[in-house]
């Protein structure tokens, strides 16, 4: 393998900011303190002027100025089934939230934050009903005999981890003889789905390490 | 001195040392540990096989750079095999960080392939809104996108012709790393448009949606860098998760070694103070 540098500058700008942050295995210490406070003034920018490109301006800016060209005589051309003007309404629920930086008018934004999480629970409600409750209580009834042996006895491990994980998150009951049994095992499937999720944790870290190292070798030294 | 008392006084400086070794020198001196697919991600390939070719796909690539790892072998690799099945591809993107990464990803898979701008692929680009813009999508994807990404009005572009809502499109492909994400699409779209889904997801969110596997709900599901890799090894690729795949299982058996040995200085010292 031999190098071949990037002749990119902001090749070297991101590996110069990524053995920056490295540096903090080692201990804390200013090169690392600039890289993370430039990581954090850099993202807020960049989030403030996406959302005001994709946003503000795609979202409201641009359909109320078409509502408003004179195009259709009136803004109100909802008979030519042109609902726009009616983003009137979240520009000025919108607006409202800032009433917070008043303390007199505070109250105000509750409006706006009432439309929010009166639209998102809706949207959840159903969504969640349907998919989550429904879909997998429909997907947790399973046959225990299914003609072979393998799937049988994965349905068995299956309908008992599920059943004894379930009656470990009873509390209407002390846990104690039969339902401390049971309970008992569901702590031990519990652990299981843990021990899973641990072990997918740890891979999606190191993925993020392999690609910074990927970035280093290939992207900023060129190794081939 | 004592297993527990030297592993307990070990700096952690020595094991982010070995830990990086362990994933370096893979990288530079490849092992090539073999890689089998498992069956969610052969059941992903094989949705993608099945599909008529010619068929539009509605493909939402909802992640940032910091997943770019995990998340970006696997979108290439299904845009080649879409591609290649001569699909029309729909890109879009609802997770804020992304779109200037997707945009880049997808124009370089789709200049490799020869696939023209507006005709065979498009990046409809990002929009707010979450889940509203997911229900949104169920009526009308012009309307939800009205412009696509380089600002160009969707709907004189020659590949939207055809697309309506998502029962234009033969599958939804999800791309995602987090919230909104893959969850949500099953959630606000699988139940109420029924069309069918297929998702890649980082590490730390597969084990959440495997329930969804089982009920059918997604069709295939390619969890982190071991999917990604299985998938490029099914596609007879060697990508950068593939690569990756031999530091990723040296530094697991490392940090599974560490926790045994913790384990077993942590019993001794118990062992100690009882006696």
């Amino acid at each position: 393998m031999s190098p071949h540098p990037s002749p990119d500058f902001g090749v070297w700008v991101a590996a110069a900011l990524t053995l920056c942050i490295f540096s903090f295995l080692y201990k804390d210490n200013p090169f690392y303190r600039v890289t993370e406070n430039l990581f954090v003034g850099v993202s807020a920018g960049y989030y403030i002027v996406l959302n005001f490109w994709t946003v503000l301006v795609a979202n409201l800016w641009d359909p109320l100025v078409g509502a408003f060209d004179g195009r259709q005589g009136s803004p109100f051309a909802v008979h030519l089934g042109d609902y726009r003007v009616f983003l009137l309404l979240p520009a000025l629920l919108g607006l409202l939230l800032f009433s917070r930086f008043l303390r007199r008018y505070a109250w105000v934004a509750r409006w706006s934050l009432a439309v929010i999480i009166g639209v998102y629970a809706g949207l959840k409600t159903t969504g969640f009903a349907q998919s989550d409750l429904v879909a997998q209580v429909h997907g947790s009834i399973q046959p225990l005999w299914t003609g072979h042996w393998g799937s049988s006895v994965n349905a068995w491990i299956f309908t008992i981890g599920l059943v004894t994980s379930l009656l470990f998150f009873y509390f209407s009951r002390e846990h104690k003889g039969a339902l401390g049994s049971a309970s008992r095992v569901g702590v031990f499937f519990l652990m299981v789905s843990f021990g899973a999720g641990y072990g997918y944790t740890v891979m999606s870290r190191i993925s993020l390490l392999i690609g910074r190292f990927q970035f280093l070798l290939f992207e900023w030294l060129g190794l081939r | 001195m004592s297993l527990a008392t030297s592993f307990e006084r070990l700096d952690r400086r020595w094991i982010h040392a070995v830990t990086g070794l362990l994933v370096l020198l893979p990288l530079l001196l490849p092992l090539n540990f073999p890689l089998g697919p498992s069956p969610p991600v052969r059941a992903y390939h094989d949705a993608i096989t099945a599909l008529p070719a010619g068929s539009t796909v509605l493909m939402s690539c909802d992640f940032d750079p910091a997943s770019r790892p995990e998340l970006e072998p696997m979108t290439r690799t299904t845009l080649r095999q879409l591609f290649r099945r001569h699909c029309k591809v729909v890109v879009v993107v609802l997770y804020p960080g992304g779109a200037r990464l997707v945009d880049w990803i997808v124009q370089d898979v789709a200049r490799e392939n020869r696939q023209v701008d507006g005709v065979d692929y498009v990046n409809l680009g990002y929009k707010a809104g979450n889940e509203a813009v997911m229900v949104l999508m169920g009526q009308s994807i012009p309307g939800a996108f009205p412009r696509d990404h380089n600002g160009r009005d969707a709907t004189r572009l020659p590949i939207m012709q055809s697309v309506r809502n998502y029962s234009s499109c033969a599958m939804l492909v999800s791309l995602s790393v987090g919230y909104p994400g893959t969850r949500e699409y099953v959630q606000q779209v699988r139940g109420r448009f029924h069309i069918p889904i297929i998702a890649g997801v980082t590490a730390v969110s597969a084990p959440t949606l495997y329930p969804y596997l089982q009920t059918g709900q997604l069709r295939g599901m390619l969890g982190g860098m071991s999917g990604a890799a299985e998938y490029e090894d099914l596609r007879f690729e060697r990508g950068m998760a593939s690569r990756g795949m031999d530091a990723q299982s040296l530094a697991h058996v490392f940090i599974a070694l560490c926790i045994v040995f913790g384990n077993l200085a942590q019993w001794e010292r118990k062992r100690k103070e009882a006696a």
